[in-house]
């Protein structure tokens, strides 16, 4: 697989699958270029472009941005967590992510009945665990049982309880597994795309990861603190290529732990790393320049920038502070003063859109096409503030009670994209008497005051989007979720329009039909765009880098975009590997 | 040797001058972004091009140098007090008190203090301007920089409290007070300048350390240390070398401050 850098977009040329998404990511003026790629490619290359024999073999490299906080792979939240799960874990079924259909895995069949109220999985045969231990249906019993144990406040758990009614698990006498739903659980296949099988000899050995049975093509060897996570070929791994193979074919993967993007992207081009999953638009650039083969830019992704204020009551900040932050017209009023044009034009080089709501153009069934694009109108971002009561005197705006409007806003260290983003935010609030104190911290301390003191006054970060479908997002939307940004973990919903969003995302999530499930999920982007809890800035386009000595390799917009086939990856010369 | 001592003087103060004169060097200011010039090379508007955000870099370097070349003197000034205190009070008092400040120097000594510092940054209010932001990082610099100068002050003490004319004063019945005041402080002045001195370079370094992981003085306002921080693009320091105006600077200020700085001018 080759690749050409066309002004404007980088062109895969095949043979592989990246040929049609060359095809579908040029711009129409850039036609010419591609076919005579194309043709090129097929009269002078033809044997060899032909796809080659995957060998096993070979040490994968990349790097995790943060620490993973836990090796339990039902309690993962973050990315670093949720990348060792996905490397290791076995699951029911999965979403391919470039046909985004769902594909077979621990269960070598499923069925949906009692009009979407139940699913029913015939577990594959003959599976066993990293230890060699028989994978049955005990594990898939002890797995969905702790996700939905309450107690547990599992986040993988959350996208389950949908409705008012219990999510009963249950074995027949034929050994396949029943979970049933109180309320017809729309789309409810791709919950199961994230749902490790673990059982309870795995989640006994967490302090001693290395001894973790798994069922995912790797298992974890080494853990070095702040330093790398290596990982193993799971001997016991169940799947196998067309030839009999036994999958995966590169024998281990080392996840480095690097905060800086700037070393990692010099560890890319000095060989000792192989790809790099998530890039900035700068080091795309200097990537493209270096080693357009190597540039892979699959267009507008589900990954953007976004902000919030913290609305935690119990939070240890000002009440003044509170109280604007729980103001629709504060927030709406941030939101207009921002000029998300020039984010995408200055810091993202173009490689980014202005956002328009929760939900990526990106996602084309879901995203709503309907919402208004936020418009930069710093004036009016003042009369509404003046209008809610606030007073711009000697160039510092002011509240009610005097108090010179004046915030944090922290991010986490070591990102300079973010770093940009804060920086023109600030200018642009300054430009309406606003000052903003801009505090980078580091990621473990940034995630501690968002996730458990909430001593922050706002956050600018970007989430991550694993799935297409509304009701994975189920743990952020709903006001008792854990990951709810702004006020996350509340009892009963504080505002009018959050118990509108629970029960329109509770809605949507048992409702059959796709249709209505749109117009609801719809409604919710609406409420969001209109009370701004969470400020969306752009959509970055899914840019990554990878190692032109890597096979079977298709970057997609989902994550994780690079390796969701790390099964299938090879090298094609893994003795080329050492690094 | 004088005259390039001299010479190092005049191009620090001449480099402190410029920085105090930032705003009539350079009207356009540190803060503001020019977004339809980000990246933009040398000109006569920009002498040193624009950053990422399209912000004068020859202003960031003036405002930069005003901010490094102020507060590390007093952070150098701060940590010297604090250890003088400490570390003449152990040599000169000697038993007990020498042996209890003597541990908790080399516990300091031994803390990995740059983690100690990135600690107690990440354990401070958030909401802090940038001005106040930046005195905090230097006064932290000062309050947990005091051991190495209290460690030579301390040996230093202990020294010259041996000496011949101090055992003569106290003979002649020379009470502790004057000792130390009259006797002890004085001859410990050149070692007092020296550590001052030396301390200077050292928390600049520091600050840039901390800059360069994001976590030092906070936006927009500029440090040598934010400053260092844009170097970490090497492919772009490549193709456009004036980008490398701030370590240059900095290069040129710690060769000077090491002219400045000869220890055996404070020896005896």
């Amino acid at each position: 697989m080759t690749a050409r850098h066309v002004p404007g977009c980088v062109v895969a040329i095949p043979g592989g699958l990246d040929g049609g998404r060359a095809l579908a990511s040029c711009a129409a003026g850039q036609w010419p270029a591609v076919v005579t790629a194309l043709l090129f490619s097929a009269c002078c290359c033809w044997s060899a472009s032909r796809p080659a024999e995957p060998v096993a073999g070979g040490e994968l490299r990349f790097c995790l941005r943060a620490e993973p906080r836990t090796f339990d792979p039902l309690m993962a939240a973050e990315e670093p967590d949720e990348i060792v799960s996905f490397l290791t874990g076995g699951v029911l079924i999965r979403m391919n992510r470039l046909t985004q259909a769902f594909e077979p895995e621990l269960a070598e069949s499923w069925r949906l009945s009692d009009a979407g109220r139940k699913i029913e999985f015939k577990l594959r045969e003959g599976v066993r665990f990293s230890d060699g231990a028989a994978f049955t249906a005990s594990d898939v019993l002890y797995t969905l049982r702790t996700v939905l144990d309450p107690a547990r406040h599992s986040p993988v758990g959350d996208p389950f309880r949908n409705g008012s009614g219990a999510v009963t698990v249950s074995e027949r006498t034929d050994g396949r597994i029943v979970v049933a739903f109180s309320a017809p659980a729309a789309g409810v296949e791709r919950l199961f795309d994230q749902l490790v099988i673990t059982s309870a000899r795995s989640l006994e050995k967490l302090a001693r990861p290395a001894e973790m049975p798994v069922l995912g093509p790797y298992r974890i060897a080494e853990y070095r603190a702040g330093s790398y996570i290596l990982l193993v070929r799971n001997p016991h791994y169940w799947k196998k290529d067309a030839a009999g193979q036994r999958l995966p074919y590169i024998d281990s993967i080392r996840l480095s732990i690097q905060q800086n993007r700037e070393l990692e992207l010099i560890r890319f081009l000095r060989g000792q790393i192989d790809l790099i999953n998530g890039m900035d638009a700068e080091s795309f650039d200097r990537l493209a320049a270096k080693q357009p083969a190597a540039a892979r830019d699959a267009g507008r992704s589900l990954e953007g920038e976004q902000l919030w204020f913290n609305q935690v009551a119990r939070s240890p900040i000002p009440e003044c502070r509170k109280e604007w932050f729980r103001s629709r017209d504060f927030r709406r009023a941030i939101s207009q003063a921002i000029n998300r044009a020039d984010l995408a034009r200055v810091v993202y080089r173009g490689r980014a859109a202005p956002a328009i709501g929760p939900v990526s153009p990106a996602n084309l069934f879901w995203s709503n096409a309907q919402l208004p694009a936020p418009v930069f109108d710093p004036k009016a971002a003042l009369a509404r503030l003046v209008a809610a009561g606030f007073a711009l005197s000697g160039g510092t705006l002011r509240d009610r009670g005097g108090h010179a409007v004046e915030f944090s806003l922290i991010t986490n260290s070591g990102n300079q994209s973010r770093d940009r983003v804060a920086s023109m935010i600030q200018q642009d609030l300054a430009r309406i008497g606003i000052r903003l104190n801009i505090v980078t911290l580091d990621f473990g301390s940034l995630i501690e005051r968002i996730t458990r003191n909430f001593n922050y006054e706002s956050c600018l970060l970007g989430l991550v989007n694993v799935d297409l479908d509304p009701s994975a997002q189920m743990n952020v939307w709903l006001s008792s979720a854990a990951n709810h940004p702004w006020n996350p973990g509340q009892p009963a919903p504080q505002t009018a329009w959050e118990a509108e969003i629970d029960s329109l995302m509770r809605a949507q999530a048992v409702e059959p039909s796709q249709v209505r499930r749109k117009a609801l999920f719809d409604r919710v982007q609406a409420i969001v765009l209109d009370q701004a809890p969470v400020l969306y800035l752009v959509d970055k386009d899914s840019l990554s880098a990878v190692s032109g000595s890597l096979g079977n390799m298709s970057p997609a917009v989902l994550h994780p975009q690079t390796f969701w086939n790390v099964e299938r990856l090879y090298f094609r010369d893994p003795k080329g590997t050492q690094h | 040797m004088k005259r390039l001592r001299h010479a190092a003087i005049a191009v620090l103060a001449t480099i402190y001058l410029a920085g105090l004169a930032a705003g009539w060097l350079a009207p356009a200011g540190y803060a503001r972004q020019f977004r339809n010039a980000p990246g933009a090379t040398p000109s006569l508007a920009f002498p040193l091009g624009t950053d990422e955000l399209g912000r004068d870099a020859f202003a960031r370097l003036l405002y930069g140098s005003r901010v490094s070349l102020s507060l590390a003197p007093a952070a150098a000034a701060l940590a010297t007090l604090i250890g003088a205190m400490a570390g003449v009070t152990a040599g000169y008092l000697g038993g007990w008190v020498d042996t209890c400040l003597a541990r908790v120097i080399d516990l300091f000594l031994s803390v990995p203090w740059l983690f100690l510092l990135l600690s107690v940054r990440a354990a401070l209010p958030l909401n802090v301007p940038p001005v106040e932001s930046v005195a905090i990082t230097f006064l932290l610099l000062g309050l947990l920089g005091w051991a190495a100068p209290a460690h030579v002050l301390r040996a230093a003490a202990r020294e010259i409290k041996s000496e011949d004319f101090m055992l003569q004063a106290k003979a002649r019945g020379c009470r502790r007070v004057r000792l130390l005041a009259m006797h002890l402080l004085p001859n410990l002045r050149p070692m007092l300048a020296a550590q001052f001195w030396t301390s200077i370079p050292v928390f600049i370094l520091s600050e840039a350390n901390l800059g360069f992981l994001g976590l030092g003085v906070t936006e927009p306002l500029p440090s040598w240390g934010n400053l260092l921080g844009g170097l970490q693009n090497v492919d772009g320091i490549v193709s456009s070398p004036w980008r490398l105006a701030p370590l240059l600077l900095l290069v040129v200020v710690m060769t000077c401050f090491h002219q400045v700085v000869r220890l055996e001018d404070f020896s005896k």
